[in-house]
């Protein structure tokens, strides 16, 4: 009766009490896989990024010292600058008399066994339809009409502002996408899952169009066609890939040559015109600013709305209006006073310490000549001094590049950097930025949003600088905006807020790293401009993958470009390995690759 | 003698900790300031070989945390307690066969499989629940789609494999 009950009771709950138990271990087992796969997610995606960022760094320095070589080297005569004139002369933009020649695109004929898409100006809406369309069924567009349309595209972006401004009450929605990067079915993704554009339907995208992903031509293509198309409503901003000196190594400049075999280097003289008339950015209704990298402390709108953006051709080279010696002198007594080292060029000595930016304006003359990549004064002049400080200085850094995993060969590279001429100066000044305009830009293009307060400059990247907080702070109360947003850095949901949510990253190419490593994004601004963000990822597989899945496919991948690059330098290595591991233990964990990739 | 190998034995054991310790806290320090999210604790516990159930998990932060939390946990106070922790061995792992038995303990006919709905009702309903989205989760790599159920063997055996 009474006892059976209670036993009936006390098994039960016996019984119920198990069952928690079972299931909180479960559970705890669980939720410790799972935490592993999340530690595993981030080791990944460090190797993936430093193997990037440290080939963007790699170009920089390569250039930087180049160009502090063509500056500093003084001719014996008149035949040696004439030799250095042939060995570095670059072919400079082309001046409205050469653009003509582009004309000659109406010499090109089209054979008739031609079968895919063929364009007529002006462009209507349908026929840029029916490019996505041919290109999505892996079409491709002849020559004639890439030159054709790259031509009328110029002549569009000739007109725009440097800083385009954009007002929503035309169009109902306006959207902004982030990097491509070559990755045409994302493109294709964002227009099939919020439409094509149209008047009612504004798009905004954030530069890095190309290099990488296979079919950035064809990305072009119609961002120009839709850009022709809807001029008001359809906007692009320049990125830091669209620089035919940052397309000669990441895949872009390639990619046109082997699509394009007979008139490629014809379609490649226009595109880096193209690129130079690309608006540096883009401000939606006064009170949303769309840039592509990021901002400095130094940041000046104003003056960016008024230089001449199409004198920046690359950012890789500043080849600068040559300030006479008595400027430079002063400059370089300047850097000596001021506070926080100034960065010099990495082969020279001094060259090692992370400079933080003076704020105060006492200082902002020499702080703007520090960070840029001229030299101060400091280095003795003479010659053969200057020749042995610069062979040391490089041999030390290459010391140090062979110490470290994640620095491809110099050699990989096919073509030679051709650098700016040292023709008459006077005709130079008229088509060189100076220094201030070709860092603004450098600037916008290039810099990341950073957690710290402070503005730093971006060694991680070779150019630009890491901002924080209360620079975006100062900047959007000084010119009385709403928040930021940029691209530039790929992230694992496609989209971040920082600074506190003033700062929106957005990056529109999905699995950028690997199959299943991130999404791809894109933001909507509503009434009153709040960001509704859409995510994607257009690999229709990666849906039904499982995270575990997922993580060790780009884990495995990510092993896998780790192992390339370590192969490359095994040698060495070994020596590195051997000095820290004084036991001579098993096989370095992660963690360890982790942090030499940090270094 | 003994004791000063032991003593010797514990202070190596100490630094290779340390250095774990601090790899794995570092992955999160996203500001290079020391300091971590308290949120991303339980996975860097984790990832450090323990097993924790949420209980124990707040019991730890309890222990890290500042007087006043600023959701931010220091390595200063982390580093202590988490060595102590994998010095006495605490939070260890489950072993295979004991996750077989607890999966049995839910299956009480023992047929070798739990149904969709039985694994929900579990992990939903008992012990630490689980979210919806660690469901999903579970349910995307456990559930065998034809028989709608978890044949708790074969996937402890594959869970196990991949970890390694």
């Amino acid at each position: 009766m009474g006892s059976g009950t209670s036993t009936q009771h006390h098994f039960a709950f016996q019984n119920a009490e198990k069952a928690f138990k079972a299931a909180v271990l479960i559970q705890r087992w669980y939720r410790r896989y799972m935490a592993r796969l999340e530690m595993r997610r981030h080791c990944t995606w460090s190797i993936f990024q430093s193997i990037e960022y440290a080939g963007q760094q790699d170009q920089v320095k390569l250039h930087n010292f180049f160009s502090y070589l063509v500056d500093h080297f003084t001719p014996n005569n008149h035949n040696e600058r004439d030799f250095l004139n042939r060995m570095f002369t670059e072919e400079r933009s082309p001046q409205d008399s050469e653009m003509e020649n582009c004309r000659d695109y109406e010499s090109i004929e089209v054979p008739d066994s031609y079968t895919g898409p063929r364009l007529s100006f002006p462009l209507l809406p349908d026929h840029a339809t029916a490019l996505v369309e041919a290109f999505r069924v892996k079409q491709r567009l002849h020559a004639r009409y890439v030159l054709n349309l790259l031509y009328e595209a110029r002549k569009h972006l000739v007109q725009l502002p440097n800083i385009n401004r954009v007002s929503t009450c035309y169009s109902e929605e306006i959207t902004v996408c982030g990097d491509l990067h070559g990755q045409l079915d994302d493109l294709i993704f964002i227009f099939y899952k919020n439409g094509l554009p149209s008047p009612e339907r504004a798009y905004v995208f954030n530069g890095d169009f190309v290099d990488r992903g296979k079919d950035s031509v064809e990305i072009l293509m119609v961002l120009f066609a839709f850009m022709l198309v809807y001029p008001k409503e359809f906007h692009l901003n320049r990125g830091n890939h669209e620089d035919h000196m940052v397309n000669l190594r990441y895949g872009f400049t390639k990619e046109v040559m082997h699509k394009y075999k007979t008139h490629g280097k014809k379609i490649l003289k226009l595109l880096q015109d193209v690129f130079c008339w690309l608006p540096l950015a883009t401000l939606v209704d006064e009170k949303v600013l769309i840039l592509h990298g990021g901002v400095s402390d130094m940041t000046d709108l104003e003056f960016l709305a008024k230089l001449d953006r199409h004198k920046i051709v690359s950012t890789m080279r500043c080849k600068t209006r040559k300030e006479d010696k008595k400027q430079a002198e002063e400059k370089g007594k300047a850097n000596q006073t001021s506070s926080a080292g100034t960065p010099s060029p990495w082969f020279l000595p001094q060259s090692h310490s992370l400079p933080t930016s003076p704020l105060c304006p006492s200082t902002q003359k020499a702080h703007r000549a520090g960070r840029s990549s001229s030299v101060p004064c400091r280095v003795p002049l003479d010659p053969k001094e200057l020749s042995h400080w610069v062979r040391h200085s490089v041999d030390l850094e290459l010391e140090k590049c062979r110490q470290q995993a994640g620095f491809p060969e110099i050699k990989e590279k096919e073509e030679p950097l051709p650098l700016a001429s040292e023709a008459d100066p006077e005709a130079e000044g008229r088509r060189e930025p100076t220094q201030e305009e070709w860092r603004q830009v450098v600037d916008i293009l290039w810099s990341d949003p950073m957690a710290q307060e402070g503005c730093k400059a971006n060694t991680i990247r070779g150019g630009g600088c890491y901002f924080g907080p209360n620079v975006t702070e100062r900047l959007l109360q000084k010119y009385n905006l709403q928040f930021l947003i940029r691209s530039h850095e790929c992230k694992p949901e496609g989209y971040e807020f920082c600074h506190s949510r003033k700062v929106l990253t957005i990056f529109s190419a999905s699995n950028y790293y690997e199959v299943g490593s991130n999404r791809g994004a894109y933001v909507k601004l509503g009434p009153a401009l709040s960001p509704h963000i859409v995510q994607f990822q257009a690999n229709k597989a990666t849906h039904t993958l499982t995270m575990r899945q997922r993580i060790s496919r780009v884990g495995e991948s990510a092993l896998r470009a780790l192992r390339e690059k370590l192969f490359a330098h095994s040698s060495d290595l070994l020596v590195e390995f051997k000095k820290r591991d004084k036991d001579k233990t098993a096989l370095p964990s992660s963690q360890l690759y982790h942090n030499q990739e940090k270094q | 003698m003994a004791d000063d190998r032991d003593r010797e034995g514990t202070e190596i054991a100490v630094a290779e900790f340390h250095k774990k310790i601090k790899d794995a806290f570092e992955v999160f320090d996203h500001e290079s300031n020391n300091t971590v999210d308290v949120r991303e604790i339980g996975t860097i516990i984790r990832s450090l070989g323990c097993c924790p159930s949420e209980g124990e998990l707040h019991d730890l932060i309890a222990e890290v945390e500042e007087e006043e939390p600023t959701g931010y946990i220091r390595f200063e106070k982390f580093l202590p307690v988490m060595t102590e922790v994998l010095l006495e061995r605490r939070y260890r792992p489950i072993p295979e066969d004991t996750l077989h038995r607890a999966f049995e303990v839910l299956d009480p006919a023992k047929r070798g499989f739990l149904s969709k709905e039985e694994l929900i009702k579990h992990m939903t309903g008992e012990g630490e629940p689980f979210s919806q989205e660690e469901m999903e989760e579970m349910l995307s790599a456990a559930i065998d789609p034809e028989s709608n159920s978890i044949h708790y063997k074969d996937y402890i055996t594959m869970m196990v494999i991949d970890e390694n």
